[in-house]
């Protein structure tokens, strides 16, 4: 018995296509990247990566992921708790609102960024008559970043935690469990797969992030400058294999975190299957 | 530990779900809450609990809720030294059995936690009287259902709470099983003799199980009697057709005869429009009408599972069928087929009065 819609003729056509776009969209630029990385050998490509600047763009950028996750974890768990757990006027509104930085482009996000908190901006300027600078420096990358990255682990979490209920909640504070003993035995190990899928998102966002930071940071060498900025940097200065040697590594960033990604899904189907 | 509710009502997002009502639970009493769904029990079960908060009454007299003497109104959930257990189960499904049921034992406050052994011995001893101390190192996944609301029952005595609440627990499980738990609850009832309120839609189960049955409909309590008064003397019509099947029979009075169509029966009423009640065994089915009862009806589907045969009826002059339940010797004397016509003779029918909860009458057919 043949299954409607499959024959072998479309089946053939339609894998060759998948096959034939891989290959042309994703695995060709990618050997790209790495081909042109190491271009002129090795040792120039960790002369490129080991250049001060470029140093100092790998830290920022690893530093600003790291102050990114946490700031996001907290974030993403209060705001799923609040919107799986409690019935408030305005619940459907705000989990539209959690969508707006994915709705809109990161670059008008780095502008709104820069027209409240920049030297003349709203805010900026009170800011500034405290002497705190917040644009064209790190704390600039890392307020869009959190901008651009906040809904990640919401929206993982969000699906689940509705599916799950909160029968179990209601369950241990029945057997006398505190709020925080509730969350920490109960509702956190529920969630943490999808609690570390949304910090691998997140992590991969906030590392590859281009078009808020480029407006905000000013991309000053040694500075400001992070992973992504600095690799279109050396593009226009024509230095093509230091550009795809920071390239590359952001590549290797990415590749890890898809690693990991894989990973989880695996165990959690396994999971599935075998609980 | 008795229980107390003072006017205890309830409004959901300004639509009643409860109204204010009065209930004595006595110590070491089992009180089913039965309703329909939407009749207010559950809301009303996971106020005891302390899972929802009851209105703020604005009478004069206060919403209150007393364990034995503790008012217990404002005292949280945690607090309340209640077991629960949910029709859902809502077993911890990342935790061993042996780890749910230790769960209460293990979250109290350190000066009054009973040592790892201790714990250990308890939870042991709690899963042999559930009967499912083979599967302590088992998920609640790899369990059955049966198992699943066996182990939500011992982890919800484990803590040993004064009152025990149960929320449908039978509701989702299949019916042997029910038996089963149903018949294992009443015995663990009578040896630990703790005070228990549970909530059903289940008419069976609130009548077998319950010492007292609080009939609840459209956020208002019915009736609260124990099984035996309720489905002999039940105080209205809601009550009277919520537990049992009700044959209806409708037409009007003249003459002391009520007609409906081309049928016919003496009844002692004064005239008018009349709806007489009657339950399926209180139907009896004759080859030949009598004086005093003229019911044509056809017998459209036949049952003899169980003790007795359950035969479906209809009739012209009926909106819906009737259901009659026959002994097997007379199932086998009146020759009971899909298309017998045959004449129903009403032994006995009850007759409320519209919303008066008054005495209702009954009468008895010659």
């Amino acid at each position: 018995m043949q299954r409607i819609g499959d024959s072998p003729g479309v089946r053939r056509l339609l894998i060759g296509a998948a096959l034939v776009l891989t290959a042309l969209f994703l695995l060709l630029p990618l050997v790209a990247i790495f081909a042109q990385a190491f271009a002129k050998g090795v040792s120039v490509f960790w002369e490129n990566v080991s250049d001060a600047y470029t140093l100092h763009a790998i830290w920022l950028t690893l530093g600003i992921a790291a102050l990114t996750i946490p700031i996001c974890l907290v974030f993403g768990v209060a705001l799923a708790w609040l919107i799986t757990r409690f019935a408030f006027p305005g619940r459907r509104l705000l989990q539209t609102l959690i969508d707006i930085p994915f709705a809109i482009s990161p670059v008008v996000a780095g502008l709104i960024y820069l027209l409240l908190y920049g030297r003349n901006g709203w805010v900026g300027t009170w800011l500034d008559a405290q002497d705190i600078q917040l644009m064209f420096a790190w704390p600039g990358i890392l307020m869009v970043t959190v901008f651009v990255t906040c809904p990640f682990i919401a929206r993982e979490l969000i699906p689940l935690m509705q599916s799950q209920g909160s029968r179990e909640e209601e369950a241990a504070v029945t057997l006398g469990a505190g709020g925080f003993t509730t969350f920490r035995r109960v509702t956190l190990p529920n969630i943490r797969w999808a609690l570390l899928y949304g910090v691998i998102l997140t992590n991969a966002r906030a590392v590859g992030e281009f078009g808020a930071v480029s407006v905000v940071s000013g991309a000053i060498r040694g500075k400001t400058n992070t992973l992504p900025l600095n690799v279109q940097q050396l593009y226009q200065d024509y230095n093509t294999v230091g550009a795809f040697s920071s390239a590359a590594l952001l590549a290797l960033i990415a590749l890890l975190t898809l690693a990991a990604k894989a990973g989880l899904e695996w165990r959690a189907s396994r999971r599935e299957t075998h609980p | 530990m008795s229980i107390r509710l003072e006017h205890i009502g309830k409004h959901f997002a300004g639509t009643r779900a409860l109204e204010p009502v009065n209930l004595d639970i006595h110590e070491g009493e089992l009180v089913g809450l039965l309703g329909p769904s939407g009749s207010g029990k559950t809301t009303l079960l996971r106020i005891i609990a302390g899972l929802e908060n009851p209105d703020r009454s604005d009478s004069p007299t206060p919403a209150r809720l007393l364990f034995g003497q503790r008012d217990v109104t404002h005292v949280h959930v945690r607090d309340r030294r209640i077991g629960f257990v949910f029709q859902d189960y809502a077993l911890f499904r990342h935790m061993s059995v042996f780890n749910n049921v230790a769960f209460g034992l293990s979250v109290m406050p350190r000066r009054s936690r009973p040592s790892r052994g201790e714990i250990r011995a308890r939870v042991l001893r709690l899963l042999e009287m559930v009967k499912l101390e083979h599967l302590a190192d088992r998920y609640p996944a790899q369990l059955s259902g049966g198992q699943q609301q066996r182990v939500s029952l011992a982890r919800a005595l484990a803590v040993e709470p004064d009152v025990l609440l149960l929320d449908e627990p039978f509701g989702a499980l299949d019916a042997k099983v029910r038996q089963d738990l149903r018949r294992w609850l009443r015995h663990l009832h009578e040896e630990l003799n703790f005070t228990s309120v549970f909530v059903t839609h289940d008419q069976e189960e609130a009548l077998e199980l319950s010492d007292r049955v609080v009939v609840m409909s459209d956020g208002k309590i019915e009736q609260i009697d124990t099984p035996e008064r309720l489905y002999r003397a039940p105080q209205n019509r809601f009550v009277f057709e919520f537990l049992g099947d009700v044959n209806h029979l409708e037409g009007d009075v003249q003459n002391g005869i009520l007609t409906c169509g081309d049928a016919r029966l003496a009844v002692d009423l004064p005239d008018g429009r009349e709806e007489l009640l009657l339950r399926p065994h209180e139907v009896r089915l004759a080859e030949q009408p009598e004086t005093a009862s003229h019911l044509p009806v056809t017998v459209t589907a036949v049952s003899p599972v169980g003790a007795e045969v359950r035969v479906e009826l209809e009739a012209d002059w009926l909106p819906g069928p009737w259901l009659a339940t026959v002994r097997h010797a007379d199932f086998e004397r009146l020759n009971l087929h899909r298309g017998r016509r045959l004449f129903a003779h009403p032994r006995h029918w009850h007759r409320f009065a519209d919303s008066a909860p008054a005495a209702p009458a009954t009468g008895r057919a010659a």
